[in-house]
């Protein structure tokens, strides 16, 4: 912070008294822009702490092992839970099957496999346009396509009675696949770009094909970054409520999903029902659920940070 | 120094390819034990089934409809669930208009409704072939509240609710003393539904008699304990909903009664608080004749124990002698008339 050996401000010409009343308002300005960037940081965390103190009050009235293990009911004292949390598993389960493939594959398809032409780009562009699409939209979209399974021309794709996948956990998964695709396209594409072109020349270099580059290299050395990406959408997708009631995900389900076709409730749906009632037991039933999903948020957050910590130090070994 | 180079370089290889392999295993882990639960949950439900089933029903009910309505749909089904573990009813919320579109094109067996058919919703029905019956289960009202501090707000009639709720009265009618000379001049103070909600459009068809036709300038939210703060915080205000908010904030808001008839569950259920409106559901008849759990189901809801159910969650009953015609609307359908 030496000012006298700094070139530029010998250069400006200006008088010392008027130099040093400058250089205060110079540090005024820095400290002002650290006071900023310190607010910006807290209000997250301040909002963090008025959420978790808002339902502390009344969230943990609920908590209990049968919360866990009922179904709804119109009784708030026996009125569970488990409905909510095991669709929202199943859901959660094919998401992750499905939109991983078809995530990875796609970015890796961008990055390492297409050409860079205008098709490309528009590809590229569509993607990160997609990102931007309100979930209901997406919800619309799942309707047609995936519980009553017509495209909007021709007939509907049936199996005997059954058109489409009906209202069931198949059709809630596909739905917020394609609402998490773009995002999970996104930070696997950035992951893939991040690993330096040295390590592809090299393996190209000892002759290995592309196959053997990006299966054994590139993918590797990308797998902390996607999966990172990977759980954060996940994490959006978990407690996205607006696409799952358009498909028509139900409030009152009082048994387990056993299969992808089943018919399943979801954490946020109940939630939203019992915030709707006018009784004030069932407000402290939805915070109670609302902490449940809070947790499960917070824990998948820090199974990503887990991942990349761990793996960023494996790989770069 | 070429040898070593490539030695260190399959080496890397093999550090490498063992990180996807891991990850794949940590995959398989996880689609292990999330089957695992499946598996688990799947059987003791079935034992669960098979422990206590008192009756070999079994098969799917696909309920939806109106939010109003859907309190008493679910206490019935917990119930019916309860005493017949291997049927699955499963009761949506896509509100009375959602749920006829789904009803007409045969996706639900049976449609929460808290207003009557429309004719176009008739015609969808009757467009795919869809029979149904209407069956009235109870009655709603819309409780008039105010704040409980209001001395003078006692008693209004049909006609000063029009004059104080009126599209009219928008940026008029701004002071109490517009409405009853006997008022103090204090502003109004109005908290209301949103538009969307069918409470809006039944009040505003009852009060203003055009569905929809209200004055603007009065405080919406969707969410009813928002309005119960805000009456709770002004003693000059007013406003409207459902009567079980009223019931569950009594210690809050008090009652205005109309035409000198308060809200409760006797005055309600026998029409003579005007504020009242009928809650039904639609039953498919062909899923009546052809589906024994449906037939259960239905049969069970306007059974005594199943009707009960309408008070236990806030609403009023239907009068006596006219749930015994419902209940003969019912038989004949089954019977097939």
């Amino acid at each position: 912070m030496s000012s006298e050996n700094n070139p530029s401000r010998v250069r400006s010409g200006l008088g010392s008294s008027d130099f040093r009343t400058n250089l205060a308002f110079r540090h005024l300005k820095g400290r002002m822009f650290y006071l900023l960037c310190l607010f910006g940081s807290l209000v997250g965390i301040l909002l963090l702490v008025t959420l978790i103190n808002d339902i502390r009050q009344d969230g943990f009235s609920y908590m209990s092992k049968h919360f866990f293990t009922n179904f709804p009911s119109r009784k708030p004292e026996i009125a569970g839970f488990h409905g909510a949390i095991m669709g929202t598993l199943w859901v959660m389960g094919i998401v992750a099957i499905t939109s991983f493939p078809i995530g990875v594959g796609a970015a890796l398809y961008l990055e390492e496999y297409a050409k860079r032409n205008k098709l490309t780009s528009l590809i590229q562009t569509n993607i990160s346009n997609l990102a931007g699409v309100p979930s209901i939209v997406f919800g619309i979209l799942g309707l047609q396509l995936f519980v009553r399974g017509t495209i909007g021309y021709g007939p509907a794709i049936c199996i005997g009675e059954q058109c489409g996948f009906g209202r069931s956990v198949m059709s809630g998964a596909l739905t917020l696949t394609l609402l998490i695709l773009p995002i999970v396209i996104v930070a696997a594409q950035e992951a893939i770009k991040s690993v330096p072109p040295s390590i592809r020349e090299a393996s190209y270099g000892v002759g290995a094909t592309k196959w053997q580059t990006v299966s054994s290299h590139v993918l590797p050395q990308a797998m902390p970054g996607i999966m990172t990406g990977m759980i954060l959408a996940l994490s959006r997708a978990i407690g996205e409520t607006a696409p799952i009631i358009m498909i028509g995900a139900l409030t009152f389900v009082a048994f387990r999903p056993e299969g992808p076709l089943d018919p399943f409730t979801a954490m946020p749906i109940q939630v939203l029902n019992w915030i709707s009632r006018p009784q004030a037991a069932f407000h402290d039933l939805a915070a109670t659920g609302i902490v449940v999903l809070l947790v499960t948020l917070l824990t998948m957050n820090t199974i990503a940070v887990l991942i990349r910590v761990k793996l960023g130090r494996s790989s770069s070994r | 120094m070429n040898q070593k180079k490539l030695e260190r370089n399959r080496l890397s290889l093999v550090t490498a390819s063992t990180i996807p392999l891991r990850w794949f295993s940590l995959l398989g882990i996880i689609a292990v034990l999330v089957m695992a639960t499946v598996a688990c949950g799947g059987d003791s439900a079935s034992s669960s089934g098979s422990d206590s089933a008192s009756s070999n029903l079994s098969g799917g009910i696909a309920i939806d409809g109106s939010s109003t309505v859907y309190p008493i749909t679910e206490a019935v089904a917990e119930e019916f669930q309860i005493a017949h573990p291997d049927t699955r009813v499963t009761v949506g919320v896509s509100g009375t208009g959602g749920g006829f579109t789904k009803f007409c094109t045969g996706e639900t067996d049976i449609s929460d409704a808290s207003r009557p058919i429309k004719d176009k919703e008739v015609a969808m029905c009757a467009e795919n072939n869809i029979k149904f019956i209407e069956l009235r289960v109870g009655l709603d009202g819309l409780a008039v509240v105010k704040n409980k501090a209001n001395n003078y707000l006692d008693d209004l009639t049909m006609e000063q609710l029009a004059i104080v709720w009126g599209p009219d009265s928008e940026e008029v009618i701004m002071k109490w003393n517009q409405v009853d000379a006997s008022f103090p001049a204090e502003d109004i103070d109005l908290y209301g539904p949103g538009t969307d909600s069918g409470t809006f459009d039944f009040f505003t068809e009852e009060v203003n008699g055009e569905g929809g036709a209200s004055r603007g300038d009065y405080t919406p939210s969707e969410d009813d304990n928002v309005l119960v703060t805000g009456l709770a915080g002004n003693k000059h205000s007013m406003g409207y909903f459902g009567f079980a908010y009223y019931a569950e904030n009594m210690d809050k808001l008090g009652v205005v009664k109309i035409d000198g008839v308060a809200p409760s569950n006797e005055t309600v259920g026998d029409g003579s608080y005007p504020l009242s409106r009928p809650l039904y559901i639609y039953v498919s008849v062909k899923s009546l004749q052809e589906q024994e759990q449906v037939r259960e189901f239905v049969n069970y809801y306007l059974s005594d124990e199943g009707i009960a159910m309408v008070t236990e969650v806030g609403y009023s009953n239907v009068p006596a002698d006219e749930l015994a015609g419902t209940r003969a609307t019912l038989a004949s359908a089954i019977a097939g008339n």
